[in-house]
């Protein structure tokens, strides 16, 4: 089962209308267990182990282990994910331990500026001119075979 | 009927998807209907933040062409990919692509996407097109910018609604109908014009891995074919149909080899040591001229290890540890070596948890480290992308300014990247003949159909008509696997097994197996032939008629029961057109053995499809292979 919550960990996200695992799936894996208030995973041969449920989980209760048709037991690839940055810690099964820290954005969460402070003064509907451009091609005009 | 309230949602500029190319879609698109005063509205099946095919991340952008370095030209591009899909290309759509696709590198990287420089401050280039990133947080940088854009223009958008069917107002688009998979809620979408952003199909053919790991395909398992499903429906041409993608990648994780091919030069060698594409360079003979460019057609390179391993010369290996090694001796002396070494691991481990998180699970639990010890690579299972080395997808307008005398009649028809359908846009993987445009290119040709899509309501300003009658029949057409599973659920202890209906698990296997073993799947050794092909399309009749006794017991299992018909079409859509092209074209895709040669006399040519909505009935054509650019290209190319 590619991501699984661990039971003690879980706390059914209680203070939100929906638990972030279930907002962020992809694939509409995660539910909710309204009795247990715990999460899980509803059908774990179609998790792509994209990780998206572990990253987001407030209380780190959820994990990946690997596909139980292939891959074999006991290795854990675990990140810890701030703002601007990614560790990962990847477990081998003969105990072997390696971490990895990559960042992730250059700028501040939420701040994507959709013009990039690029000029959008130029173009009119009829052209080929995009938004930005030519200014995000870093070029004086855009292309065009004519 | 399952008792689903309706909302209905009226827009201008109606965007469907939430990926790559729906999200470039979105910011352009924001930018010209606040000029002109129009509403923008995106819906898509799951969260923007993580949605679509780079949901996870990616550690490469694989199309840059840095006009402003100077070393490359639109031109060199086209030539290139070309090549590589064998000749079959549509040169104004991938110009068009390839025109615009740095600016939004460019754009990326203001919103916050870190591309790995060097010292001079220029970009890493993986190779010739391709650049390094930390792409983590990839898509939730490229949704924040389009979130953001719709908020500044006054737009809005949906979450976990899924789109299924197109409205139809004569020979115009007129909006889109879907559900609700949170809530008992039945979406009615109107709009003036409409971008199809929906993504590939994944999951059409049975996987390498059917347990568990059935999960862990290449491209996302959420991709199910809604564009190609969507398009076909509403009564669209579609295009190479028959052009499906098969990757290498690293054996059943499917972890991206292009950095070790691409950066660290690793070859891939036989279990006796050979390397195929040394040992078998003489059937690229077979395949001239594209057997014959540098770099080699992606399915070509495909072709010749497959060769290998179908003469039972496996496994393939992919030879890290001597890549590894032999960079970082070229590194100078025995500290500089251990540096370049322990770069180099971190750069090998980036590559995976960046993107295929799984293949680091793999190698951690199979004590594998890269710098000591090689690693196997195989042939995945067919996918259907009109991004990355696949072609298919609508067939759509190309832009004025990129025809040709000979282009214009044929690949012009107003309106940039827009389907033969009026007011419908496609973009990204709904969008075909106009490959390797992968997470870049697919985001370039959003903002292109964003803006196109924005220029064709300002110039249809009126709000097509919809059926309410229709829409009726739809939405019941739509909830009736609730209502089957509602009547007939009962019946069993076990409602998993009833002789009255279908559950979506079951149909995709079945799909699945009939695909696999009849239209060129893993075990068929990706062969086929009319025989198999005519098989096929008896089995899938066969299929369609029970897609009715499809049954859900909760919104989950509808949302998979309409994923699973959306694949069927795809696989139709596939059937019809292998069977149609009666050569060989791409073998490291798909063989029809009783034709095994490539026919360049008879099929230099697309093939296309459509399916009427009117009759029910399919029509295949041949469109022409028409050049935006003097053909003499091609002996430059060979020479060169």
């Amino acid at each position: 089962m590619p991501s699984f919550v661990i039971t003690d960990k879980c706390d059914g996200c209680k203070a939100l209308d929906k638990t972030a695992c279930q907002y962020i799936c992809p694939n509409d894996l995660m539910v909710l267990n309204k009795e247990k208030m715990k999460a899980y995973n509803q059908e774990p041969e179609m998790c792509w182990e994209c990780y998206s449920c572990v990253k987001i989980c407030p209380v780190q209760a959820i994990e990946i282990r690997g596909y139980a048709d292939f891959v074999p037991m006991n290795a854990a690839v675990t990140p810890m994910r701030s703002t601007d940055s990614i560790m990962w810690t990847v477990k081998f099964r003969n105990g072997m331990l390696k971490r990895f820290k990559f960042p992730i954005r250059t700028t501040e969460e939420g701040k994507a500026k959709p013009s990039g402070g690029y000029a959008t003064a130029h173009g009119d509907l009829k052209s080929q001119v995009l938004a930005q451009e030519p200014e995000a091609l870093n070029m004086s005009e855009v292309y065009t075979i004519k | 009927m399952a008792n689903f309230q309706n909302v209905e949602v009226t827009t201008d500029l109606l965007i469907l998807g939430g990926g790559m190319a729906a999200c470039g879609a979105a910011v352009e698109a924001a930018y010209w209907a606040k000029k002109n005063g129009l509403k923008v509205t995106l819906v898509d099946k799951a969260a923007m933040d993580r949605s679509g095919a780079v949901a996870m991340g990616l550690s490469a952008l694989n199309q840059y062409v840095g006009l402003h370095e100077g070393k490359n030209t639109v031109k060199d591009y086209v030539d290139y990919v070309r090549m590589d899909l064998m000749g079959i290309i549509r040169e104004d759509l991938v110009a068009n692509i390839a025109r615009h696709v740095d600016s939004t590198i460019h754009l990326f990287e203001k919103w916050g996407l870190p591309i790995w420089k060097d010292e001079n401050g220029r970009y890493v280039h993986e190779g010739r097109w391709q650049l390094m990133i930390n792409g983590e947080s990839y898509k939730v940088v490229v949704a924040e910018a389009a979130k953001n854009a719709l908020a500044e223009a006054g737009g809005e958008y949906f979450e976990r609604i899924f789109i299924v069917e197109p409205l139809l107002d004569g020979d115009r688009i007129s909006g889109a109908v879907g559900f609700s998979v949170r809530e008992n809620k039945f979406y009615i979408f109107r709009a003036k014009a409409v971008i199809v952003a929906m993504g590939g199909a994944v999951h059409v053919f049975k996987p390498r891995s059917t347990g568990e790991g059935l999960g862990r395909a290449w491209y996302p398992p959420w991709n199910s074919g809604s564009s190609a499903y969507f398009t076909l429906r509403a009564g669209a041409e579609m295009t190479s149909q028959e052009v499906r993608f098969i990757p290498v990648r690293f054996k059943d994780a499917y972890g991206p080899v292009g950095a070790w091919f691409l950066l660290f030069k690793a070859a891939a060698t036989n279990s006796m040591g050979g390397n195929y594409m040394i040992e078998r360079k003489a059937e690229l003979e077979s395949w001239k001229p594209y057997g014959l460019v540098k770099p080699i057609p992606a399915n070509l390179r495909n072709w010749l290890g497959m060769l290998d391993t179908m003469e039972g010369k496996g496994p393939i290996y992919m030879r890290t540890d001597e890549a590894i090694q032999r960079i970082a001796a070229e590194a100078g002396d025995e500290k500089a070596a251990k540096k370049k070494l322990k770069e180099l691991e971190t750069e090998a481990w980036e590559d995976f948890l960046d993107m295929t998180i799984s293949q680091a699970i793999l190698w951690a639990a199979s004590n594998v480290e890269p710098e000591k010890r090689s690693s196997e690579i195989a042939a995945a299972e067919p996918y259907f992308i009109g991004s990355h080395s696949g072609a298919s997808g609508a067939w759509v307008s190309g832009p004025e300014d990129l025809q040709s005398g000979d282009t214009k009649k044929d690949y012009f028809w107003g309106y940039s990247h827009m389907a033969t359908v009026k007011g419908m846009f496609c973009a990204g993987d709904a969008s075909g003949a106009s490959s390797h445009k992968f997470s870049s290119g697919s985001h370039a040709e959003g903002r292109i159909v964003g803006k196109s899509a924005v220029k064709y309501v300002v110039d249809n300003n009126t709000l097509p008509k919809v059926d309410m009658a229709k829409v009726e029949e739809l939405k019941k057409m739509i909830l009736k696997p609730l209502d089957v599973y509602e009547e007939h659920s009962k019946l069993s202890t076990d409602p998993e097994v009833n002789p009255n209906y279908i559950k979506p698990k079951m149909f995709m296997f079945r799909l699945q197996k009939l695909m696999d073993e009849y239209v060129g799947g893993v075990s068929a050794q990706f062969s086929t032939n009319k025989s198999c092909l005519e098989r096929a399309l008896e089995l899938l009749t066969f299929l369609k008629e029970d897609s009715d006794k499809l049954a859900a017991k909760d919104h989950h299992e509808l949302l998979r029961c309409w994923e699973n018909i959306q694949r069927m079409w795809q696989a139709e859509a596939h059937a019809r057109t292998i069977l149609f092209r009666e050569e060989t074209r791409w073998p490291g895709y798909y063989r029809r053995a009783d034709f095994p040669k490539m026919d360049e006399q008879s099929w230099h040519c697309f093939a296309n499809c459509k399916w009427n909505p009117a009759s029910g009935q399919w029509e295949m054509m041949k469109r022409p292979m028409l050049h935006v650019y003097p053909k003499a290209q091609e002996h430059e190319l060979l020479g060169g």
